[in-house]
């Protein structure tokens, strides 16, 4: 059984810890979802787990294996990262990038085979950018290249994917796809998936179970339904939301009001 | 896709109906491969055959400029002596001997350092492009020029008995040495941050110029000597020279060649090639030192010559794309045929009067890159 487990986890740049003292575990088949406001370290933990950055302190533990111990290919071929807007070289066709997914299983020098283009073939049909194959990267959409991140990441065959907001360019029809095809990866292929998503609703309706950072720690973690009040949603994020029930499964939807709306909407019918 | 299912049907169908469903699916696959993606085997056969036709331009290249000069050599002779030269072939010579000599020992050896230098600066400039992630890098970025010419005015001004290597030693250990300190000022811990090293090779490069300056105005009678160093030029190149940094400039170009692939998923950016499985401060390390070190070699007999290293990695990476594995050796091979050109150019234009090779360069390199600028404005990186 692979599982991905964080133990008293403090990261930081230079001496400013930014995240502190986190720990959880995920399990396979599972999407986890990290919530929390901007620069609450959702992205710090990500580049953390990925070994971007060195932990300050704690053991992050993959497969029983301190993660630190891997060499860089291994790990690559275990955890796939979904960058938040990540710069992609423009002269460069939508394949060629999505090629480089296989670098962990090519190494530095052995050169892409039939069986790569396979595999990159399949993640790009998968994530609808087949029809981009040939076109450089300097004419793709922001969302185009979103997904080609995704091809990517799934080009990579890992067995943790960790996603720093993989959807804040797309629109909803390309959210919806995109999410479903990462939930049913989970399912099927019974990935890890730990997502950090601003969206409270997308997270609510997508994650089996959320973490809800305040400041780099742990704030509460749990069902949708335990975390997602508007209680925490004052203390974390300082702002007051209304959370309903999704009228089909119950999930927590939250509500945004501003405050001179409604004085106008008063004003109107009185 | 909807072979999958015909396949199923072609089951029940007699042999005419399934052959006829095998051509049915033969051609939409080819439609499918064409509407997608271009198969790898079809990009290799397209890209190596560029490269073969660079590679066979090159030594066209080299023998046509061999019969370029004062004395008018036939073009066929020239080709008979060469390939006199080459092992396992012998032909009866019907040449004299002192075509031979201005052939073989006079012409070639300066054809063949033009080459190496301007396959050196034309690789490193690429590397310098890719690892910086920045068009306007070229090979003499991160200090190898200013340290080159500190070195090269010093094995000038100094006596020693052995003044004609003096300057390319002193040259090389010049660029060596100031991309040591450049790198050793510009490392913070374990890492090398891009920025800081660009910023720290402007500095350093700054302090070697004024030096430079320095002794070049104290230098009295010397100063034409040092003046055309610095401007480039092959007039004094031989056989024994060629023998000296052909070493250094193949072993770096295929060290380089190498590494392309990683260069390719460096272009995302350090934390996306880690996040890939590269060690991406090795392969930083590692480029830089390659590039460095051919740059080094290139410029000691011959001077700092410019433009090579931006315009010809620009000017193959527009036509043929950016894939280094590519990129490299097309680069390597243009390179030496653009600065064997130059180099006749300059050899010839104005003769008996040589112009100095960094002009023509200049003169060559700017409108050209100029051109493929205002062409294709989008696609510079």
């Amino acid at each position: 059984m692979m599982s991905l487990s964080l133990h008293k986890v403090s990261l930081g740049y230079g001496r400013h810890p930014v995240v502190q003292d986190v720990s959880f575990e995920a399990v396979q088949g599972e999407m986890l979802g990290i919530i929390g406001p901007n620069g609450s370290g959702k992205s710090t933990l990500i580049r953390g787990i990925s070994r971007t950055i060195h932990t300050a302190s704690g053991k992050i533990i993959l497969n029983g294996k301190d993660v630190s111990k891997f060499h860089r290919l291994d790990l690559a071929q275990m955890i796939a990262v979904v960058p938040q807007n990540p710069s992609l070289p423009e002269l460069f066709t939508a394949q060629e990038v999505v090629m480089m997914g296989r670098t962990p299983y090519l190494g530095l020098f052995r050169y892409e085979g039939e069986k790569d283009m396979e595999i990159v073939r399949k993640a790009m049909a998968s994530t609808h950018t087949l029809e981009l194959a040939n076109r450089r990267v300097a004419d793709l959409s922001g969302g185009e290249r979103q997904r080609l991140v995704i091809a990517r990441a799934l080009a990579q065959q890992p067995k943790v994917l960790l996603l720093d907001e993989p959807i804040a360019h797309l629109d909803i029809n390309h959210q919806i796809e995109i999410l479903n095809l990462i939930r049913q990866l989970c399912h099927e292929e019974l990935l890890i998936a730990v997502m950090a998503v601003h969206d409270l609703n997308i997270a609510a309706q997508y994650c089996s179970r959320l973490i809800m950072l305040s400041n780099g720690k742990v704030f509460c973690e749990g069902m949708p339904q335990d975390v997602i009040t508007p209680e925490n949603i004052r203390q974390v994020y300082g702002a007051n939301v209304y959370v309903y029930s999704h009228p089909s499964n119950n999930l927590p939807v939250t509500l945004i009001f501003s405050e001179g709306q409604e004085a106008a909407v008063k004003k109107h019918r009185f | 896709m909807k072979f999958p299912l015909l396949l199923e049907q072609g089951e029940f169908f007699d042999r005419k109906q399934t052959n006829d469903l095998v051509m049915k699916l033969e051609n939409s696959k080819t439609i499918f491969t064409l509407a997608s993606a271009t198969s790898i085997k079809k990009q290799w056969q397209g890209h190596l055959l560029a490269i073969a036709i660079v590679a066979a331009l090159l030594i066209v290249t080299i023998v046509a400029t061999a019969a370029v000069g004062s004395t008018s050599i036939p073009l066929s002779t020239v080709c008979s002596i060469l390939l006199d030269r080459l092992p396992f072939i012998h032909l009866s010579p019907t040449w004299t001997e002192s075509l031979e000599t201005i052939v073989v020992d006079i012409r070639l050896p300066r054809v063949v350092m033009a080459g190496l230098t301007g396959a050196a600066l034309a690789v490193a400039g690429a590397t310098y492009q890719g690892l910086f992630r920045n068009p306007l890098a070229d090979p003499y970025l991160i200090g190898v020029a200013q340290g080159a010419a500190l070195g090269a005015v010093a094995g000038f001004l100094l006596p020693t008995p052995w003044q004609n290597m003096s300057v390319p030693i002193f040259a090389f250990i010049g660029a060596l040495s100031a991309v040591a300190i450049v790198y050793s000022v510009a490392k913070v811990g374990k890492t090398l941050p891009l920025t800081t090293l660009v910023l720290a090779g402007v500095a350093i490069g700054a302090l070697f110029a004024a030096i430079t300056s320095y002794l070049m105005f104290a230098s009295g009678e010397k100063l034409h000597g040092v003046l055309s160093w610095l401007l480039g030029t092959f007039s004094l190149a031989a056989w024994w020279q060629v023998t000296v940094i052909a070493p250094y400039v193949v072993a770096g170009i295929i060290a380089i060649w190498l590494f392309a692939r990683p260069l390719n998923v460096m272009q995302l950016d350090e934390e996306q090639a880690q996040q890939l499985g590269v060690d991406v401060e090795k392969v930083k390390l590692y480029l830089l030192a390659a590039a460095t070190l051919i740059t080094a070699a290139a410029v000691c007999f011959c001077g700092v010559i410019g433009f090579v290293g931006i315009v010809v990695p620009h000017a193959v990476r527009i036509i043929w794309g950016p894939d280094h594995r590519f990129l490299l050796p097309l680069a390597t091979f243009a390179g030496a045929a653009l600065l064997i050109l130059a180099d006749t150019a300059a050899r010839s234009l104005l003769s008996p009067t040589e112009i100095p090779i960094g002009v023509i360069t200049a003169f060559l390199g700017a409108p050209f890159f100029l051109y493929l600028l205002r062409q294709k404005k989008r696609m510079i990186f």
